[in-house]
């Protein structure tokens, strides 16, 4: 019966074909470790977030005199109310620890190089979009994090040269953050994520145009890959299961572990809370932003541009390295920067997540820290480039096939 | 046959089409991003008035204008002297203390720190005795000019009136 309905359907639409060709039968590297599993778990993230936001989407008021209110509604009054936001709240977090974890494992194990170029881009443009949806979506429940988040972040516009004051009166719909700026605010909230969607799928495109990397950057033969299903299903599935015992702990356990006690506080615009701090996600680049204040009246707009330059350096990173190996298992003096570089990440949240005056190691200004883990970040990147470049790096043996 | 001719043609109106559709899209295009721009209920918020009665000297007060907020110092004696001493210091931006104030005792700045928008805290907070902007240390003097910090401008002074002595007009209305 089944297998006739599915005749039928194939000879129009090649259903069965495309299951075979691009799910169950795909060829996947035999030796990808658990570190390729961020893909698909972000993928899962993604559908929480689809699928939460949406019904939160249904009791949600976009409007600066009920917004605030309506959030408290949906966490007091509506039935499950709570478990949609603290989902989709903690969702938010989830998806960048995955992305995170995603770029990071690229970057070690050479995904971007040739011929993964375009596959990268698109992970780069997600990104960016994800971070815009993010931004965006903690404006909504119009607390005082959500409003003086969204007007530090709008005025980042205004720091470009001669149509800045004009661009940012624009996007706040007024002259200042207000009721217009929280409805386009929604609008775009709901759209993005449609849209990061369609360009997960450009993104798998290129994926399975070119094929997985692996963890020892090599390309592979037939003989060294593995049918997609069951062995790639069962263990996405697996690592599903260790994520959402994370996850529900957070959720269930501890669901304000990741938001800010001043966002229960409903949005005031003539007062600014004393510490104001983005969600952690962003703080690694809100530190980088803080850092350049020493070019007096050029220290915002180059604050703004480091601060955008800190990711979108990451288009070129697939040209800045030289090496013939790709997976830096094989490459000692990369993979030492790698380390530093991720050290340096946190090192920068950490900066970002204390107030711009606080002095640290007895006396010292924490600027201090946030000028030099700055310069390390951009280094990690110009030290890449010159040691394969310049082919200081010997790289070890590589093995020609699994 | 397609002639050199018909070629010559085909390009021209393959030309010609895309210019006026790509035209046609742009105006097409300039509604939506004008919707954008502030309505005009927002732009008819242009005035506030304040009654300046109440507040006592060395006191201040935040009151909105055009949802943004606007301090509001009533000087004391030694905070416009501060203020007139460091004229000659160098400053990012140089502008002297008389040429921000109608009236000396009256500062009226708009309270939204020059680098990202942050309402500053009130006066005495920051170094040189004014305000210190919490989210990325700016410290404005008691004149309302950035002193210290990120941002790169003085905060800006409105425009505003005395309609009488106890009654301040922030503001020009528009249209």
């Amino acid at each position: 019966m089944f297998k006739g309905i599915m005749e039928w359907v194939d000879e129009r639409l090649p259903v069965t074909e495309l299951i075979k060709s691009q799910a169950t039968e795909y060829p996947t590297p035999k030796n990808l470790n658990y570190w390729w599993n961020f893909g698909s778990l972000a993928l899962f993230v993604l559908i929480i977030q689809l699928v939460t936001g949406i019904f939160l989407a249904m009791h949600y008021k976009p409007d600066a005199a009920l917004a605030f209110d309506s959030v408290e509604h949906i966490m007091r009054d509506v039935n499950w109310g709570w478990l949609l936001r603290y989902l989709h709240a903690n969702g938010a977090t989830a998806f960048f620890v995955m992305i995170y974890i995603h770029i990071l494992r690229g970057m070690y194990y050479g995904s971007h190089r040739k011929p993964r170029e375009i596959l990268w881009w698109f992970g780069v443009i997600i990104f960016f979009a994800l971070m815009g949806t993010a931004f965006m979506g903690y404006v909504l429940p119009w607390g005082q994090m959500s409003y003086w988040g969204a007007a530090v972040i709008t005025n980042l516009v205004s720091a470009l040269p001669v149509v800045g004051q004009d661009l940012v009166v624009w996007v706040w719909g007024g002259f200042a953050v207000g009721d217009p700026t929280l409805n386009r605010f929604f609008a775009l909230h709901f759209l993005l994520p449609f849209v990061v969607f369609g360009l997960v799928i450009l993104h798998m495109w290129a994926l399975h145009a070119v094929h997985s990397n692996n963890p020892d950057g090599i390309d592979l033969e037939e003989k060294d890959t593995i049918p997609f299903h069951p062995y790639f299903t069962i263990k996405d599935l697996y690592g599903v299961g260790v994520f959402l015992i994370v996850f529900c702990a957070f959720v269930f356990y501890n669901p304000n572990f990741f938001l800010e006690p001043d966002n229960y506080i409903q949005a005031d615009p003539m007062k600014t809370p004393a510490h104001i701090v983005p969600e952690w996600y962003f703080l690694p680049f809100y530190a980088v932003l803080r850092s350049i204040d020493f070019l007096g009246t050029m220290s915002k707009l180059v604050g703004v541009i480091a601060m955008g330059a800190a990711i979108a350096i990451l288009f070129i990173l697939p040209f800045l390295d030289r090496s013939p190996v790709r997976s830096f298992r094989y490459r000692p003096i990369s993979r030492a920067l790698f380390w530093i570089f991720v050290v340096d990440c946190f090192v920068l949240g950490w900066v970002g997540y204390n107030p711009a005056d606080a002095t640290v190691f007895g006396g010292m200004p924490i600027i201090y820290v946030g000028r030099t883990a700055t310069a390390i970040y951009f280094s990690y990147f110009a030290l890449l480039w010159l040691v394969t470049a310049l082919k200081v790096e010997k790289p070890q043996p590589v093995p020609k096939s699994l | 046959m397609v002639t050199q001719q018909d070629d010559n043609r085909r390009d021209f109106l393959i030309l010609a089409t895309s210019a006026v559709g790509a035209v046609g899209v742009a105006g097409a295009v300039w509604p939506f991003i004008r919707s954008w721009s502030p309505s005009a209920d927002v732009l008819a918020q242009a005035t506030t008035e304040v009654n300046l009665s109440n507040i006592q000297e060395g006191q201040m007060i935040t009151v909105p204008w055009q949802g943004k907020p606007v301090f509001i110092l009533h000087r004391s004696p030694d905070q416009i002297a501060a203020a007139k001493k460091d004229d000659a210091e160098t400053m990012r931006q140089p502008e002297k203390d008389a040429d921000r104030v109608k009236d000396e005792k009256w500062l009226v700045v708009l309270a939204l720190c020059t680098h990202l928008g942050c309402v500053p805290q009130p006066v005495g907070t920051g170094d040189y005795g004014g305000f210190l902007c919490p989210c990325h240390g700016s410290h404005y003097d008691t004149s309302g000019r950035i002193r210290k910090g990120p941002a790169p401008e003085n905060l800006p002074v409105p425009h505003h009136e005395f309609k009488d002595a106890n009654t301040l007009v922030i503001g020009k209305a528009v249209g």
